[in-house]
């Protein structure tokens, strides 16, 4: 049995009368474990793609299993890390991951068996030490960092991870794309990863679903990336499996589906 | 590592050089008084001295102006002759209706902590239902905004009528003069809670009360902060109309009850108590305000 599936998915956005087709016939099944990451074009709906299997929007045809069960309401089993951070700015770091915590596991951990976990979780993403700070008192990449907890402190069944580090400047995101890698190969959480840039799917992703333009976006094609873990990234600049996946990726997106000015 | 060399190097080639003693010249110390208390002093007369040149000024024309024997007014000096006793002890009490004002301004100070507290509690829930709700505000809205517009003194005969009693009447003018712009500011602050916030609400599956606890009046504290400001405003404005016809105790009651025995001065001396009171009250909700958005604003 598959463990995450989007089955046939349709989504038409309708305004008045006007329709337009944003994805059309979505078919995806990623197994557990797996690291997959959505590439395309901005306005292709990628994001579109992860928030029908976050459930903040819904389907207009077709249905996302995850482990057999329909799922269209948003819930912690697949939590999401936001493009923007969306911390709330009136809580701590700590309050922001407890906020989290207090709601999936308010009946099964004790008080104490919470606060432990809340710090777990910050100090796997080597945030502890900000835990009394608030958003607005800490860099872009902490804040980055703090929502990951925020995710991976719910204990999800599949981690949603929206363009989580298109905001940040590339030695930031470099890093913290390091500490993703290395938080999945030790949770071995599974991860759908949206994202436009082609060195980091490459580098973390075991499988890349690239997409055509919109409207009416689909998957163009999917690329296994059969680069063994652990990856490092020095390494990984002269290797030729990396190049080719990178070359493929590249072609997909600048040749074959090349980006049209919206008309 | 190389400047530490040649730091050395240096080091050896000079001790040659006759050393002459150095005489250290102690920099002039600033003393407390220069560095701390002058600024601070002048801070405190660039603040005060424009507005105090401005009463006096206002004193003396006012003064002159209603000097002359057939003036309708009072002049300064002829109020501070007539009602001493009001300006300079606010707390006596010489009789069940001689008091000082202070007491009258507490009396009044509690109708409006009943009035406007019921107030911003129902403001804000009617605001948080019309903010999270179109179909709620399309229905109220409307109706909110006529009704907002109406004077606090046309609210009296009606709340007379409801109540038949003078003090539950009071409290519902104070009421329903101070409830509008806190619905109406609380729905604004709501209706623009970013998206975002939202979005993290249903990932962790909040339900309606904690989205309203944690989410939503965190989020709105600026707009509904501004709302309760204005409002504490015309409740006060709004206790002079009501205990001008209700009676009592109150400051409202006193200026009317000096106009009818035409006591010029003391009305005065009362107008200014309101000024001021009002003026505190503003600043403790601005107060109270900036303490509990701190960090309500998204970075």
């Amino acid at each position: 049995m598959t463990y995450l599936k989007i089955d046939h998915v349709d989504k038409v956005f309708s305004r008045g009368n006007r329709e337009t087709e944003v994805l059309k016939d979505i078919m995806l099944t990623v197994e557990k474990g797996e690291y997959v990451s959505i590439i395309g074009h901005s306005g292709c709906g990628k994001s579109t793609l992860l928030n029908i299997v976050a459930g903040l929007t819904t389907a207009t045809q077709g249905c996302v299993l995850l482990e057999g069960r329909e799922v269209n309401s948003p819930g912690p089993d697949r939590a999401v890390v936001f493009q923007n951070h969306s911390l709330l700015p009136w809580l701590s770091s700590y309050d922001n991951v407890k906020l989290g915590v207090d709601k999936v596991f308010g009946r099964t951990k004790s008080r104490a068996e919470r606060h432990d976990w809340v710090m777990h979780n910050l100090d796997l993403v080597q945030m502890g030490h900000a835990k009394d700070k608030r958003p607005s008192e800490i860099s872009g990449g902490m804040k980055q960092r703090i929502g990951i907890a925020r995710a991976l402190a719910m204990e999800p069944k599949v981690l949603l991870l929206d363009e989580p580090f298109g905001a940040l400047d590339a030695l930031t995101r470099a890093h913290l794309q390091d500490s993703v890698m290395a938080l999945h190969a030790k949770l071995g959480n599974t991860v759908m990863m949206i994202t436009h840039d082609v060195d980091e799917a490459v580098l973390l992703s075991d499988r890349i679903v690239m997409m055509t333009n919109g409207p009416s976006a689909h998957i163009g094609e999917v690329l296994e990336v059969p680069l063994p873990r652990p990856r490092k990234r020095l390494e990984l600049a002269s290797n030729t499996t990396y190049l080719k996946c990178r070359q493929r990726v590249l072609e997909f997106l600048y040749e074959r589906h090349r980006y049209v000015e919206a008309a | 590592m190389t400047i530490a060399v040649q730091k050395n190097v240096e080091a050896a080639a000079v001790p040659l050089a006759p050393s002459a003693t150095i005489v250290p010249l102690s920099p002039p110390r600033a003393s407390y008084v220069q560095t701390r208390l002058i600024p601070m002093a002048k801070d405190w007369a660039a603040k005060l001295i424009p507005p105090l040149i401005t009463i006096a000024v206002l004193l003396i024309v006012w003064q002159i102006l209603c000097m002359k024997p057939g003036a309708t007014l009072p002049s300064p000096s002829r109020i501070w002759a007539d009602s001493k006793d009001l300006i300079i002890d606010p707390f006596f009490v010489a009789g069940p209706q001689d008091i000082g004002l202070g007491w009258r301004i507490l009396t009044s100070l509690q109708r409006v902590a009943v009035g406007f507290g019921l107030a911003s509690v129902v403001g804000v829930l009617l605001g948080a239902l019309i903010g999270q709700s179109v179909w709620a505000m399309r229905g109220l809205d409307p109706v909110f905004q006529v009704l907002r517009t109406v004077p606090p003194l046309a609210w009296l005969p009606i709340s007379l009528a409801a109540f038949r009693d003078s003090r539950p009447s009071a409290i519902f003018v104070i009421f329903i003069t101070s409830i509008w712009p806190i619905i109406i500011n609380t729905a604004v602050g709501i209706r623009n809670i970013p998206q975002d916030y939202r979005n993290v609400a249903s990932v962790v599956q909040l339900n309606q009360l904690e989205f309203f606890w944690k989410i939503m009046i965190p989020s709105a504290a600026p707009y509904i902060f501004t709302g309760l400001r204005i409002g504490v405003g015309l409740s006060w404005l709004a206790i002079v109309a009501a205990e001008m016809l209700t009676g009592g105790v109150g400051i409202g009651f006193f200026i009317w009850d000096a106009w009818n025995s035409s006591r010029l001065s003391d009305i005065i001396i009362a107008l200014v108590y309101i000024g001021l009171v009002g003026f505190v009250l503003d600043r403790v909700v601005a107060f109270v305000a900036n303490i509990a958005t701190r960090g309500a604003q998204a970075s």
